[in-house]
């Protein structure tokens, strides 16, 4: 009876969407979207409040930021506060985690022995997959990706270190010092650009050449402790949750 | 039509929150729901012949037609935000069945 209801109830949701999306006054059908028309031209002009010149790859220099990923350009600097929220959210979740399962101390036992295969080849790859990390989150404004992804596969190789040996442990004050650092350093550089001209987390610093690698001015740094926050807070997740009650 | 592929995902999300008893489903539910949201909101900024919107030797000027990039970042927030509570709720997940032995809603009842 419920799911009759509940399928009764989706039909009649769906069918207003399909039927009602296009109908809005503006809404673009797919791929027909004018980003001419959008916020999101200034974003790509790389300049919002004046007339628009035209931006070219590795020759234009001092923009409002110099980050050749548009992406990037708009997560870690327009819209900046939007992702100091972010970090906080999963902050407070990563905390809350740590609430529920982190008083345990014994370890969760893998059901069955790690293999030759997992052992040895997991030492082979472990430094390959924080390298690549690494990589990922030092590049976030030249490339696709930035500090989560790369802080993520950072904690991916703590749990593959985690699989391939029972014993293993983490330090994990460490981490919290890492995470609780690279936090309040992005919380002063925002307040540092208060200082110096005006704005929490405006761009205080020369933003250089389009698509050098020292370029684009604070977004860099800031990916930077992105990945390293990010990185050590999921590894703490994982952590807590390989723990288990003793008797 | 992807848009459309977003929303029947939507639904069937709303559908295993709606139904499911198991917390697990229902965490699972969450987040095929989130993930119908984001292919729509994606699919929002998606232009017929655009480039992705990133710089490159190759596509080196912002003259060229892009991808709108805003909608992306909105969806690289969400999905971190997405991360979040999926972890804190199989977290919880995990305490109720150290407490009751079982996930299922109807077994572990209340006072009502």
């Amino acid at each position: 009876m419920k799911k009759i209801v509940a399928i009764a109830l989706l039909v009649f949701i769906g069918a207003l969407l399909f039927t009602g999306i296009y109908a809005i006054d503006g809404f673009p059908k797919y791929g027909e979207a004018k980003v001419a028309d959008r916020v999101s031209e200034g974003y790509i002009m790389k300049n919002v409040t004046e007339a628009n010149t035209d931006v070219v790859y590795g020759v234009s220099t001092n923009l409002e930021t110099g980050s050749a990923n548009y992406v990037t350009s708009i997560v870690v600097n327009y819209r900046s506060f939007d992702t100091l929220g972010e970090v906080t959210v999963l902050f407070v979740s990563s905390l809350g985690i740590s609430l529920l399962l982190g008083g345990f101390s014994g370890k969760l036992r893998n059901r069955c022995k790690a293999n030759f295969i997992l052992r040895m080849g997991s030492k082979v790859v472990f430094p390959l997959i924080i390298m690549t990390g690494v990589y990922i989150f030092i590049h976030g404004h030249l490339s696709p990706g930035g500090g989560f992804p790369g802080g993520s596969m950072i904690a991916s190789a703590i749990l593959l270190l985690y699989l391939s040996d029972e014993k293993f442990r983490v330090n994990i004050e460490n981490f919290k010092k890492t995470e609780s650092t690279a936090g309040s350093l992005y919380v002063i550089i925002g307040l540092l650009g208060l200082v110096i001209s005006n704005y929490f987390l405006s761009n205080f610093i020369n933003t250089g050449t389009v698509g050098a690698l020292l370029s684009a001015g604070i977004i860099p740094i800031i990916y930077v402790l992105v990945g390293l926050k990010v990185g050590s807070e999921l590894t703490g997740v994982i952590t807590d949750f390989l723990k288990e009650e003793v008797e | 039509m992807i848009q459309y592929a977003g929303i029947i995902l939507m639904l069937i999300g709303i559908y295993g929150l709606l139904t499911d008893k198991n917390v697990i489903k229902i965490i699972v539910s969450l987040n095929v729901f989130e993930l119908g949201l984001n292919v729509f909101i994606i699919s929002v900024g998606f232009v017929k012949d655009g480039v992705a919107p990133i710089l490159t030797s190759v596509n080196n000027h912002s003259g060229l037609i892009f991808v709108d990039p805003l909608p992306q970042a909105l969806v690289l927030t969400a999905i971190v935000i997405g991360l979040g509570t999926t972890a804190l709720g199989l977290a919880f997940a995990r305490r109720i069945y150290m407490k009751y032995g079982t996930l299922d809603l109807e077994e572990i009842g209340g006072n009502n």
